[in-house]
């Protein structure tokens, strides 16, 4: 057998014990009209061929590109010691805490993690982690409904499309409905939400909303008046959702301090490599008074009979093991693993650390602006942004895939990112990252400047090489 | 050992009626099945009640049950103090640990309701 | 466990110390990086996050694994989990640069690998189950429950049958299954098990009807029974005009033996998390892919994975199959978990995966045996288990008031991590033990003798049980006090008393 322990001899000894001749004994209970058909799968490999057809298959990846790539997943420098941390069986091989005189280890990991949330989004409640920011987006959706019974939310088109398409399904057909928040088309709030449109969409008599979610950034990239937003929401008697982006939570307001009830986001930027789109990490945290409204795993702090301080999953009656179909998620996981990441890289940062990565793609993100600017492609909206935003570039897909020849990922165009919005057609998502170097900054704009035909007459063959 | 003087439900609630009004809670019988409650849902005053309709839910640390009316009514006031103490209800289920009072809509319903001798064997069978 | 482990950690945060250097990770952006934002949208208080030297970081995590139990430091005998080795290998595979640097939008012709793999998994995990296809995007089972559920209501509705708000699901089922169809907007309707455990087809026929949408069936059941009247079953379902879902959490035992869709399941979930090895992490992170038959094909999460003629790879473009019910996370999948289950299975090829589930099926009956000959714990449901099998406690607790959570605290005396208990809820004082197919005979022996060992102190000593664990770190812990008064998030004044430093 591959990886289990029985030799031919094991195998007689435990058929003896049931007196049996064979196995195939114990599967005669399938009935066989349906007994096994033949599993059409290759033969096995040994691991020598196993390692080497992995190999192969994970260099026909393109991972040496220049990338300006983020639209909410970010690429930042991963302290190894995270890495160390996650390779220790005891964390990476345990199961679920439900024996809390030995599962210590995770218990209070997952505790330190919703305590370092707790610190960064400034809400007190913070769940173990749901799947990712999509599904946290859409859940903190479901229980703006569950706490208000009103059953109708609002979500800013400032949200990432991601977590919109994901919150549709979780909505969809079911008695609850949301509409969408336009952003402002001009001017200097172009690319943020409209707040006169949120008022009209909220004083609908008729039809009460549960919760209003924006983003911030949003997913332009742009800082959104959340502080008003939120004051909007609540004088509807409705509950505020926060979507965002932990790195920035160390030098941006947090949730707590523009009133907002919960938040949700995508914790991959903390400690957790790209991978193609997961497992990543749910971020989900709402005030004390939401406590019995928020799905997933809870953690809490308690003493054992002998007084000394001890972890264990608490308030499990909200969770579906026991409330079966009263439960208010059928989350039955958390991202166990990844929340230790998360937990591990701001421990390792520190908050020095942290606010020097956001300020130091704050700083590049500049630099990438202006030239991309000098190169011919000036940005598309005035508002500020941290780290990420839009430039305007004609053709912008057809301009993306001649720079990715070059070795560089352009972002994103917008009509990729959002496809069927006409306003977002001619343009690149593009950020910066404590990673982006002023080489790679340089061979960007240098070469979109050449596709833009800013610099008529300069060779398209003189490529990255040179320059990388 | 249960109070002579209440009326009981299948799902394991007392009611207590004083003309009009009454005051309901849960057996001990039932406070023992939870173990140790730790939160109580009830509703707010002025709710309407019906009978044997679920009004809310209590939990305990490992697992969690309706509240079904006894009878039909109004809600009065529920027990605040349950909100800081919910443990009361297993030591105390028929007297500190009571979870709501309540105006009756229809007096008569009481009758359909299970008297001591007839819980107490309820509760024999297991 | 021993009497002398490593101590209790205090918290990061009790570790902190102003000026104590995390480390020089990035170097020092400019001062004045942050000017450019409005004041009103920048941070005033900073968050307090601790400060740690690295090496005190490092030991805090080093001594926090020590106060757990994995796969790795020994036998795992949870039921319904599947609590196999964690091959090294495939942690290496998803270290693999190629594959954890790569964006989720980055466009097709650069994720090409991971395309093909995925493409490839897709395909072994539908050989695997007689599925006709697969999505990979669900982030765990319980998603991928929900996933099929929508997926079977996108069904019905695409052939105008809106009448169809029932989910039907045996009382023995996991708590996901009803809170899932509660999710999806159905109304759970529970069926009693029969008496042998096994599925009261006369119960099943009753309820089904035109208001049924699906079933949904755990095969073999929660209580580590195969169902043999499963074809009729199915029979009986489709002629309602529904549609029969297979909760794969049990997979572990048929590999190579039964496959759900030659049986007529219409869709069913994946745990690679059990099944197929991906580490359990503590809770997470896992994968749930989900299997159709054909006809459900159009209505499967967006963007599925596509070959091209010529040999490449894309991804659907939104929009492109409007029928899908769209996605259901923010990308493509947990792509880090399923290289993992992708190696797993090649690893193993269709004979390695029979001989997983024969091994397992052959482990789970020798250690029932062992229970069952000595008498001291009721074994119910006599013939053949599966992977799995309950014992009961229902019998000592009679005779010596000792429970079932009192054997397993107990357990961990004897070095054990304890199986799962009191599930499913249809058998008093359960013990649902899954031994698998990784561990050796004389560690099933042994776990037999101290199970049997617990029982004579129960009858001896009691005490001794009831009390226990007596060599785990921390004892009996004040779960009450944890949901009154729920301490989520350190706060300075919240050291208990007697915390160690």
């Amino acid at each position: 057998m591959v990886y289990g322990p029985h030799t031919p001899d094991d195998r007689s000894r435990m058929l003896a014990a049931l007196g049996i001749a064979s196995v195939d004994e114990l599967f005669e209970v399938i009935p066989p009209a349906v007994r096994a058909r033949p599993m059409d799968l290759p033969p096995g490999l040994t691991e020598l061929e196993l390692m080497a057809r992995l190999r192969t298959l994970a260099g026909h990846n393109r991972v040496d590109l220049a990338s300006f790539l983020g639209a909410g997943v970010y690429r930042h420098h991963l302290p190894p010691v995270v890495d160390q941390v996650l390779l220790r069986g005891e964390f990476y091989t345990a199961y679920t805490p439900y024996q809390p005189e030995i599962s210590q280890g995770t218990l209070q990991t997952i505790y330190e993690y919703q305590s370092l949330l707790a610190e960064l989004t400034g809400l007190d409640v913070v769940s173990a982690s749901h799947y990712d920011g999509a599904t946290a987006t859409a859940e903190a959706a479901l229980m703006t409904c569950r706490a208000t019974r009103r059953d109708r939310v609002l979500v800013s088109r400032g949200v990432h499309p991601q977590a919109r398409r994901t919150l549709e399904t979780y909505f969809g057909g079911g008695d609850l409905e949301f509409d969408e928040v336009p952003l402002v088309t001009e001017g200097p709030d172009a690319g943020t939400t409209d707040l006169a449109a949120l008022g009209r969409l909220l004083a609908d008599p008729a039809r009460p909303v549960a919760g209003v979610l924006a983003a911030q950034p949003n997913v332009l990239g742009l800082l959104e008046p959340m502080a008003e937003i939120s004051r909007l929401t609540h004088a509807a008697g409705a509950l505020f959702v926060a979507a965002v982006e932990p790195i920035s939570l160390a030098v941006l307001a947090p949730p707590a301090a523009y009133g907002a009830d919960i938040a949700a986001g995508e914790g991959q930027p903390l400690g957790i490599p790209p991978q193609y789109g997961g497992p990543y990490l749910g971020i989900l945290a709402c005030r004390d008074s939401l406590v019995r409204q928020i799905p997933g795993r809870l953690i809490g702090m308690t003493s054992d009979e002998e007084g000394r301080r001890a972890y264990v999953m608490t308030m499990r009656a909200r969770e579906q093991d026991i409330r079966r179909e009263k439960a208010a998620s059928n989350i039955c996981t958390n991202q166990a693993l990844c929340a230790l990441a998360a937990a591990v890289y701001v421990a390792a940062l520190g908050p020095g650390g942290l606010r020097d990565v956001a300020a130091t793609g704050a700083s590049r993100a500049a630099e990438l602006a202006a030239a991309l600017e000098e190169a011919g492609a000036p940005r598309l909206h005035p508002g500020a942004y941290l780290n990420e935003f839009a430039v305007r570039v004609p053709d912008a897909v057809a301009v993306h895939r001649r720079l990715l020849r070059r070795g560089i990922l352009a972002g994103i165009p917008l009509a990729e990112l959002e496809p069927g919005d006409p306003s977002l057609v001619d343009g690149l998502l593009v950020c910066a990252t404590e990673c982006t170097t002023p080489e790679e900054i340089e061979l960007f704009a240098w070469a979109l400047r050449d596709e833009l035909g800013a610099r008529p007459g300069v060779p398209v063959a003189a490529s990255a090489e040179g320059v990388r | 050992m249960i109070p002579s003087d209440l009326r009981y439900t299948k799902e394991h609630e007392w009611i207590r009626v004083a003309g009009d009004e009454a005051t309901v809670g849960i057996t001990q019988h039932a406070a023992d099945q939870l173990g140790d409650i730790v939160f109580v849902e009830l509703p707010e005053p002025g709710h309407r009640l019906e009978q044997f309709a679920t009004f809310g839910v209590v939990e305990s640390v490992k697992a969690v049950s309706d509240l079904f009316a006894p009878v039909s009514g109004e809600v009065l006031e529920g027990n605040a103090g349950l909100n800081a103490m919910p443990e009361v209800v297993n030591s105390d289920p028929y007297g500190a640990g009571w979870m709501l009072r309540m105006r009756l809509s229809d007096p008569g319903e009481v009758e359909q309701l299970l008297d001591a001798a007839a819980y107490e064997a309820l509760t024999a069978e297991g | 466990m021993s009497v002398t482990g490593p101590k209790l950690q205090p918290t990061l945060f009790e570790l902190s110390g102003s000026g104590r250097a995390a480390g020089r990770r990035i170097p020092a952006p400019p001062a004045d990086a942050l000017d450019r934002l409005p004041a009103a949208a920048r941070r005033v208080i900073p968050a307090a996050l601790p400060e740690v030297d690295e090496a005190s970081l490092v030991r805090h995590y080093v001594n926090l694994s020590q106060l757990n139990w994995g796969v790795d430091t020994g036998f795992y005998p949870l039921g319904s989990c599947t609590m196999k080795y964690n091959p090294k290998v495939n942690e290496w595979a998803a270290r693999l640069n190629g594959f954890a640097a790569l964006h989720p939008l980055a466009p097709d012709e650069t994720a090409q690998g991971t395309l093909e793999l995925l493409w490839e998994l897709e395909r072994d995990l539908a050989a695997i189950s007689g599925m006709d296809a697969v999505t990979l995007q669900p982030a765990a089972g319980a998603h991928g429950e929900l996933t099929g559920i929508l997926v079977v209501r996108a069904y019905h509705r695409a052939r105008g049958d809106l009448e169809r708000t029932e989910v039907l699901v045996p009382d023995s089922a996991h708590g996901t299954n009803p809170a899932t169809a509660s999710m999806a907007g159905f109304r759970t309707v529970n069926i009693p098990s029969a008496p042998d455990g096994g599925i009261d087809l006369d119960a099943f026929r009753a309820a089904l009807g035109p208001r049924t949408a699906a079933i949904m069936i755990t095969n073999p059941s929660t209580l580590g029974l195969f169902e043999r009247r499963i074809v009729e079953l199915i029979e009986l379902v489709h002629a309602a005009g529904a549609l029969a879902y297979m909760d794969g959490a049990n997979l572990n035992a048929i590999l190579g033996r039964f496959r759900p869709g030659d049986a007529g399941f219409d869709v069913m979930h994946f745990n690679v998390h059990k099944t197929f090895s991906t580490p359990h992490g503590g809770g997470g992170p896992g994968a749930g892919p989900v299997g159709v038959r054909a006809p459900l094909i159009p209505f499967l999460p967006a963007p599925r994975v596509l070959r091209e003629p010529d040999g490449t790879f894309r991804l659907e473009r939104e929009g492109e199959r409007p029928a899908s019910i769209g996605r259901v996370r923010g990308h493509v999948g947990s792509v880090g978990i399923l290289v993992r289950a992708w190696a797993y299975i090649r690893a193993h090829g269709a004979d390695g995966l029979r001989e997983v589930s024969d091994d397992a099926v052959l482990a789970a009956n020798y250690l029932r045996g062992r229970l069952a000959a000595d008498g001291a714990y009721e074994v119910p449901y006599p013939g053949p288990c599966a992977h799995e099998f309950i014992a009961s406690g229902a019998g000592l607790k009679r005779a010596t008031g000792v429970r079932t959570l009192d054997v397993a605290k107990r357990l961990i005396d004897k070095g054990y991590h304890p199986p799962t208990i009191y599930f499913p809820h249809t058998v008093d004082e359960a013990m649902l033990i899954e031994p698998t197919e990784t561990e050796r005979l004389e560690t099933l022996d042994a776990f037999a003798d101290a199970l049997l060992e617990i029982a004579r102190e129960a009858r001896d000593t009691p005490e001794l049980v009831t009390s226990a664990p007596h060599s785990a770190p921390v004892r009996r812990l004040d779960e009450a006090t944890a949901a009154r008064q729920p301490n989520l998030r350190w706060r300075p004044a919240s050291i208990a008393p007697g915390a160690d430093a």
